[in-house]
């Protein structure tokens, strides 16, 4: 692959995972993204850090690119599955408003990391994206390489229940996926993490697989349901809670805290979830009470400093 | 004549959209062309996934010019007059106008306005511009700077380049000049994404498509199709193997390239050991690849994963499946294929995974143990299928918000079968397992992941856990027929099973106002009814519809959820509700069974004929059995009453029946609520027919036989005379007026002797016909008809209806009347045209 001479091997993203996120920081930090780190808080996705979710939101221009961990309780195996975790790496880019050139950008990304284009079949296959607890949609693709699914490419239409103007372009990179398949192994355990070898080679086993078994004995068995409970309704309560204080006229001061505790009851809804005690009905109540946090954190941005127009006067 | 060049050039627009939206576009710019006066030669519209193209040929250079004569006042009107005239018509002065002369009405103006046809290059300007801005694309979307204001094109996916030009073969075509949001027309379009992103300049059609297959795209779907399959089948040819050709696999692939590349990939053949149905689910949904089987010949051999009716009959299936990438890799492919063997095994791990857990005990299963009991499911700790069941139960899985659950559903379906088995010569026993088990695979791990395997996965577990094989055909064929061309089951524990889960769905939604309505039919009730017809009448079932139809309904209407409670001091609410709804259905089941029967070629006049006044007024005749007695759960207080009751539910209660509050309203402040009567059972006899869907379709069949027959044709004839001297004649005398036997004494002593020889042919042909349609026999029945034939046709030629003496013409229309009623025993011949 075109890239793998060039650089050495910790840093290559054929032969390390940490090369392989490294070169797509370096990749997007070159195109004008802001690079930042990922979310100090427990989600779903990397869509919900705030550099997304609300970034994408009014009409400021806004570059960033980020890895984040995704949280699934419920897709813990114990570390026995090779494809599924509960927790994983997404790299999360979002282009407000997406350049028309995206496409051609998440090619040049994949060439990058190793892809080469004369030798792999990439597609791009429908997929209309929606993420219910966010109320967020949006238009694009599954991006396939040989076959396998490499990334989520979505012009964002909605988020917050409301219209994106302009539309922003995310990109999603499943990395441990993406990594299997750039080093040729069959299980995200057998990742070389640091692209050494011999004694100094560090596995993505070694890194992770202790903290999978116990995630997910967490998750499954011993989450605490009634706190858990009690913890979505404090969240929920405080989030509306900060949302009232924050009202100042036209303008709202305390966002960010607020969609905090949106992001609290969300995974409190997933640890539930995968507790099972939480009924095909009320589940999509459930998702209807995060989605509501969601919108009305999504309304009060509007009214703040990043979320507003440029040229109001109004500086934080 | 010239021609336009229409390439739309957008990012990866999804397959499923793309022949649609080639024939949208056609459509929408070859109907503006021709409502402007531009008619052309031909058109074709074509898709890949990043374009749409439009060739339309034979075009004029300019619309016709248009010469319009706009009639004004008489000279010398009035000023006002001629102001109004010179604006209208567009004229600054009357010396643009001309005076014509009427030798009667004198002098006055016309203006003579000439429209020059307008050039086609201009027309094309402003129709394709509106088309985009229009398109009907099912989902779309905005993207980039400009959408950052309100109202900015919308597109399926961003929309980068329009390609338009118009001319003729023997001239530099010209670009069509225009611009839609930011996006200027030209002659530019790209190759491949990979082989060939370059720009190239394309003139017209012909050297378009030429440029695209050197730019490594195929244009036309078809021919990307034609190239899949050719090179799939020579590929599995090679390997002596066979393509399990999917017609719906290879539309949607041809959408996804524009340069398709057929390359072979396999897998352990350990994987061979999950039903193939699932290898070929995974392979197919999840990866887009064909799969294939051992050459047909001579390979059948143990390990067989087919079932008698999945489409994997003949042969085992390979290891080996087919991919289409797009494009040509500098390595030959050896590098794609063995990434998507990589995901496929993947793929298939998983499916393996499912079938292997699928297959085991349930952990926890004493969480279960309630819900097995309810559903009488007493070994549900050694058999994992029963432990799916009482899961799916346990889970409350909702099947309806206002019908229940899963579960309740099941139990419904489990009583209902076997009630109906007797009627279809199924053990009741087997059909109520069979019931009770058909929707248990529904939490399976494979089903979760593959919904189209529902059924068969159960069949699967079923055979795997030692049922009886009509048990497991049932839970897979219980959802058949799953239309007019699927194939009906035949074992009569799966038609009892299948009987009974439509007539549930088809009662719920009817009890919840859920109909279909117009072309809207979200819970595809049409194709269940239509499944209960082909039941019935392919397997020779004779179902009681209205007592079966009851059946169904007594445990959804006392369901909590429609909250229609039995109120047995004061009658029972739900009886009158049924007696509304039961009647509305029938008369759904008969509009459905007249569908099905057109499409089997019957006559549509000839259905309406047997199935006489039900169809118009289905309130009116159609028959409900005792199931009224049962529905309230204790015998009717009014049973045996007679008519009053029957006309008071029929005027008043089943009117208002549709609203539930109301009727209890109603239940609760009328003293003496109506109470529906049962029809007594000799009414049933004859008109009866209406219930029972098998009869019907043989008294059609013998209808039309028997009109095919002389004596049927001249029958006919002879009825419709007697009809229509009837109705004229009633118009006189009153309808019923010639109602009641004709006095046979008076034919015996001053009627002619063709009026005799009627009386005795209808006396005897009128109690055969009845006894034959009493006995079924409808052959029979029309035999009987058959004899009236030379005494009708002999007193049409010799006798006057119309006689001097009232007292002979009265007795003469009776005879005719009689005749009319004879032939209703048969069918209401009315109703037949010709």
């Amino acid at each position: 692959m075109a890239v793998s001479a060039t650089l050495p091997d910790a840093m290559n993203p054929t032969r390390s995972f940490q090369g392989l996120l490294l070169t797509l920081q370096r990749f997007w930090a070159e195109r004008g993204c802001v690079i930042l780190q990922p979310y100090d808080m427990e989600v779903g996705a990397g869509t919900s850090h705030p550099g997304t979710m609300l970034r994408s939101l009014g009409p400021r221009p806004w570059r960033a690119a980020y890895v984040q961990p995704s949280r699934r309780p419920k897709d813990g195996r114990y570390g026995e599955n090779p494809n599924r975790l509960q927790h994983y790496y997404q790299f999360q880019v979002i282009l407000k408003p997406n350049p028309p050139n995206l496409q051609e950008l998440y090619l040049q990304s994949l060439e990058a990391i190793g892809i080469d284009m004369k030798l792999h079949d990439i597609r791009f296959v429908e997929d209309d994206w929606e993420n219910p607890t966010l109320g967020a949609w949006g238009l694009g693709w599954e991006c396939w390489c040989d076959g396998m699914e490499v990334s989520q490419f979505t012009y964002f239409q909605q988020v917050a229940g409301i219209e994106c103007a302009p539309v922003s372009g995310e990109l999603t990179y499943g990395l441990e996926r993406l990594a299997c398949y750039l080093q040729n192994v069959e299980s995200i355990m057998e990742l070389n993490f640091n692209g050494l070898e011999g004694d100094e080679k560090v596995t993505y086993r070694e890194v992770f697989l202790q903290a999978e078994q116990e995630y997910s004995r967490y998750n499954f068995e011993h989450a605490d349901t009634a706190a858990l409970f009690r913890r979505f309704a404090e969240a929920e309560a405080e989030c509306r809670a900060l949302l009232e204080k924050g009202e100042s006229g036209e303008r709202h001061l305390m966002v960010q805290p607020a969609y905090d505790q949106c992001l609290k009851a969300g995974h409190s809804f997933n640890l539930l979830d995968a507790r099972g005690v939480i009924s095909v009905t009320e589940r999509q109540s459930y998702i209807l009470r995060v989605r509501e946090l969601a919108k009305a954190c999504g309304a009060a941005w509007l009214k703040t400093a990043g979320g507003s127009a440029i040229d109001n006067g109004y500086r934080p | 004549m010239p021609d336009l060049l229409l390439e739309l050039f957008s990012e990866e627009i999804p397959a499923r959209m793309q022949r649609k939206a080639a024939e949208d576009l056609k459509k929408l710019v070859t109907d503006a062309l021709v409502e402007r006066g531009l008619v052309y030669e031909g058109a074709k519209a074509f898709a890949t996934p990043r374009r749409l193209a439009l060739h339309v040929a034979g075009l004029p250079v300019r619309g016709r010019d248009v010469r319009e004569e706009r009639k004004g006042p008489r000279v010398g009107a009035p000023e006002a007059a001629i102001q109004g005239f010179l604006k209208a018509a567009g004229l600054s002065s009357l010396d643009q106008a001309t005076i014509i002369s009427d030798p009667k009405k004198g002098d006055s103006y016309v203006a003579i306005i000439e429209k020059p046809g307008q050039e086609t290059v201009a027309a094309i300007a402003e129709i394709v511009p509106a088309v985009i801005r229009g398109f009907p694309w099912p989902k779309s979307m905005r993207w980039g700077a400009a959408s950052a204001a309100g109202a900015s094109l919308r597109w399926v996916r961003p929309l980068h380049s329009i390609l338009c030009t118009f001319g003729a073969e023997t001239e530099e075509p010209e670009v069509v000049p225009f611009e839609v949001d930011g996006i200027v027309s030209g002659n530019i379009t790209y190759g491949h994404r990979f082989h060939a992103p370059g720009a190239i300049t394309a003139r017209r059609f012909d050297d378009y498509v030429p440029s695209l297959e050197k730019a490594k795209v195929v244009l036309d779907v078809d021919r990307r199709k034609e190239i899949i399959l050719n090179d799939a089948r020579t590929l599995a040819f090679a390997q002596g193997l066979e393509l399990i050709e999917d017609e719906g696999l290879l539309e949607e692939v041809a959408g996804l390239v524009e340069w398709p590349v057929v390359l072979m990939g396999s897998f352990e053949e350990r994987f061979l050991e999950i039903p193939g149905e699932a290898i070929r689910a995974t392979i197919r949904t999840n990866q887009k690849c064909f799969v294939l089987r051992q050459s047909a010949i001579g390979t059948r051999q143990s390990g067989d994963v087919a079932t008698a009716d999945c489409p994997l009959p003949t042969a085992p299936l390979s290891n080996r499946f087919l991919l289409t990438a797009n494009l040509v890799a500098s390595d030959g492919g050896k590098v794609i294929t063995a990434g998507n063997e990589r995901v496929v095994r993947a793929r298939l791990s998983d499916a393996a995974y499912f079938f292997a857990t699928d297959k085991g005990p349930l952990p926890d299963l004493e969480t279960f143990a309630q819900s097995a009991e309810e559903l009488g499911l007493k070994e549900f700790r050694t058999k994992p299928l029963d432990q799916r069941m009482a899961k799916l139960d346990k889970l409350g899985v909702v099947f309806h918000a206002k019908l229940g659950t899963q579960g309740e559903r099941v139990q419904r379906i489990a009583a209902l079968a076997r009630e109906l088995a007797p009627i279809v010569g199924a053990d009741p026993a087997l059909a109520e397992r069979a019931a009770k088990l058909a929707k248990a695979d529904l939490p399976t791990e494979m089903v979760g992941e593959f919904p189209e395997l529902q059924g068969l996965m159960g069949r699967k577990y079923a055979e795997l856990q030692g049922e009886h094989p009509s048990v497991c055909a049932a839970i897979e064929e219980h959802y058949k027929p799953l239309g007019p061309s699927d194939r009906v089951p035949t074992d009569p524990v799966s038609v009892a099973v299948a009987l009974a889960d439509k007539l549930d769905t088809l009662v719920g939604f009817w009890a919840i106002d859920e109909k279909p309505t117009g072309s809207k039919d979200p819970y595809a009730l049409r194709r269940a009814a239509l499944g209960v017809i082909r039941l019935v009448v392919e397997n020779g079932a004779r179902l009681p519809l209205s007592e079966a139809l009851t059946s169904a309904a007594v445990p959804i209407l006392s369901h909590k959820m429609i909250g229609w409670r039995p109120d047995t001091t004061r009658g029972d609410a739900r009886t009158i509700v049924w007696h509304k709804l039961g009647f509305d259905l029938l008369a759904f089941f008969h509009d459905r069974l007249k569908v099905s029967l057109r499409d089997t070629g019957a006559r549509h006049d000839l259905v309406d004929a047997v199935l006489g006044e039900r169809v118009a007024h289905p309130g009116i005749e159609a028959t409900l059995p005792d199931w009224l007695n049962r529905a309230s759960g204790s015998p009717s207080p009014l049973a045996g009453e007679g008519g009053a009751a029957r006309s008071a539910v029929t005027d008043e209660g089943a009117r208002d029946a549709s609203d539930v509050d109301a009727l209890q309203t109603q239940a609760g402040e009328g003293g003496a609520t109506p109470h529906p009567n049962p029809l007594p059972q000799g009414e049933r006899g004859q008109g009866g027919g209406s219930d029972d869907l098998l009869l019907i379709t043989h008294r059609v069949a013998a209808l039309a036989r028997f009109l095919e027959t002389q004596d049927g044709k001249s029958l006919l004839a002879g009825y419709k005379r007697a009809a229509n001297i009837l109705k004229a004649e009633e118009k006189k005398d009153g309808e019923g007026a010639f109602a009641g036997a004709a006095d046979l004494q008076l034919i015996a002593g001053a009627g002619l002797i063709e009026e005799k020889a009627l009386a005795v042919a209808l006396a005897n042909a009128t109690p055969a016909a009845s006894a034959a349609v009493a006995k079924e026999d409808y052959e029979g029945a029309m035999a009987a008809l058959a004899e009236l034939r030379p005494a009708v046709d002999a007193f049409f030629d010799q006798v006057t209806v119309n006689d001097p003496d009232p007292a002979l013409r009265i007795n003469r229309l009776k005879l005719l009347n009689q005749l009319r009623e004879a032939t209703r025993a048969v069918a209401d011949f009315g109703r037949i045209a010709g």
